[in-house]
């Protein structure tokens, strides 16, 4: 009983739960690029999305989590997998020769040292008083320091959508 | 907590199967006739007889299906259901009779339950997509490019028309949004948001896809839309997730707008089972209506459907949004 016991508190420790959502991520991430099923590529990124979404959620930020699935997984993909089965893209057969595949490996080269640049430059986990709960973050969010920027993303994707509004009018 | 949950997954399924029957009972008296009555008394052993007979269905797959695909689109439709179902309360806090254990019958309560919700529901409309798409057949893919873009349009109208009773009850979490609507009935969500009530109703049953709004399962035209292709134990999980995902939107009005397990009349006693009791009778109306609208309505037209929802109900929600702002923010500071 009390090596069951052991063996739940281990289960639901956060430790646990954040590798094997770090593995999905990862995993899935790497399935994103290698299939060659756009469709399969798609289910592929709504699991990374989703994975994300739980670690988010592990680090003491619900509503992040939360939001993360409702914008990304799902909206925006259910979109591009909706325009993949309607146009029925078929397998994705490799393109590009010897020069594309050098160019990308150059880039990914200096994505990747960017990347490690990045995260040894950041520091390690937050302060003890870090507070990243639903009310916090709305007052992050909605303080002096961001509520214009803000509100000038909103305007941003306000005249998106009239934009886009007209753009399919003509064809109505 | 785990016995919490075992406790709650299986008075869910008790609950699905018995409505299986109850509503095939209740359309068959609405429309004079007498509805299976063969199995037990009034035949209430009708849904172990089907489960059973479903159980020892033979499995047929198409031979072109992408077999993942196929296989993931009911796992995917019963756990977002159930996960959906997880973070809302049934009720306050009581203390078992003869004993003195105290009882939340809520399985987490989440700070962010509303959205959660509402996220985890989203995903649900993947297991549409991908049972019309991996069946690899033109009923199935016609069905479900149907329902997801119903989903999709519906959902935008379900988001807005609950931040009304957001900002009203200032809270995500649920159980706020119940302590707002305390005291008389006029507190309610549906007496002071009825526009509200009103959209997120007509969206909840589209997003359900119940009649009026079944186009996906249209079956004078696409046999049975997005599950044509499943068979035995598979369609029953499909059929399963459709049950749960409406008693979970009975729930979610019963909580957002009905006064949750608020009595709404100032004699009647409040609390414990009582206020379990209140909880469980408004869900059971509201899923009756739901059998009732099956009842009375017809099937909308596929182009009727789409400009109702983006024509009517999301310019309504919005209206209602800023309607209700403008009244917090003039009379409520």
């Amino acid at each position: 009983m009390a090596s069951i016991d052991r063996l739940l508190q281990f289960v639901v420790s956060e430790v646990f739960l954040f590798y094997v959502f770090a593995l999905a991520a990862v995993a899935s991430a790497l399935g994103v690029i290698l299939q060659r099923n756009p469709i399969h590529s798609a289910f592929s990124l709504i699991v990374t999305l989703c994975s994300l979404s739980a670690i988010y959620g592990l680090l003491g930020s619900p509503f992040i989590a939360v939001l993360q699935i409702i914008v990304y997984a799902g909206a925006i993909m259910v979109l591009f997998l909706f325009v993949l089965m309607l146009l029925n893209v078929r397998r994705e057969e490799p393109s590009g020769g010897r020069a594309a595949g050098a160019a990308a490996i150059v880039l990914a080269l200096v994505l990747a040292a960017q990347l490690c640049t990045a995260l040894a430059g950041a520091g390690t986990a937050p302060a003890a008083g870090f507070d990243a709960s639903t009310p916090s973050f709305a007052r992050v969010l909605f303080g002096a320091r961001f509520v214009y920027v803000f509100e000038a993303t909103s305007i941003l994707i306000v005249a998106a959508l009239v934009g886009a509004v007209l753009v399919a009018k003509k064809e109505l | 907590m785990l016995l919490k949950i075992v406790v709650m997954t299986h008075i869910l399924l008790g609950l699905f199967s018995l409505m299986t029957l109850v509503e095939r009972r209740v359309l068959a008296f609405m429309q004079f006739r007498l509805g299976p009555n063969r199995v037990g008394p009034f035949g209430l052993f009708q849904p172990i007889a089907d489960g059973i007979k479903l159980f020892f269905k033979e499995e047929v797959m198409p031979a072109a299906a992408n077999t993942w695909a196929f296989f993931a689109a009911p796992m995917v439709a019963v756990t977002a259901a159930f996960m959906a179902i997880a973070t809302v309360p049934y009720g306050p806090p009581f203390t078992l009779p003869f004993t003195t254990i105290q009882v939340t019958p809520q399985i987490a309560d989440l700070d962010v339950g509303l959205l959660f919700i509402f996220a985890v529901t989203s995903l649900g409309v993947y297991s549409v997509v991908l049972a019309g798409w991996s069946a690899n057949s033109k009923y199935s893919l016609l069905g479900g490019l149907r329902s997801s873009a119903q989903m999709f349009s519906y959902e935008l109208a379900l988001g807005m028309s609950f931040v009304g009773v957001i900002m009203l009850a200032g809270s995500f979490r649920i159980s706020d949004i119940v302590a707002a609507q305390g005291g008389s009935v006029l507190r309610w969500f549906v007496v002071r948001q009825p526009l509200a009530a009103i959209v997120y109703f007509i969206a909840a049953a589209a997003e359900v896809s119940r009649t009026p709004f079944d186009l996906p399962e249209g079956e004078t035209e696409l046999v049975a839309g997005y599950h044509t292709e499943y068979s035995s134990m598979k369609f029953a999980l499909m059929q399963m997730a459709e049950y749960i995902n409406m008693i979970t939107v009975a729930v979610l009005t019963t909580n957002l707008f009905l006064g949750g397990w608020n009595p709404g009349l100032p004699f009647l006693p409040v609390g414990g089972l009582w206020g379990v009791a209140y909880f469980a009778a408004k869900v059971l109306f509201v899923l009756f209506v739901f059998i009732w609208l099956r009842g009375t309505l017809p099937r909308l037209r596929y182009d009727q459907l789409m400009h109702f929802g983006w024509k009517a109900l999301i310019p309504l929600a919005a209206l209602n949004v800023l309607v209700t702002a403008a009244v917090i923010a003039l009379w409520e500071r």
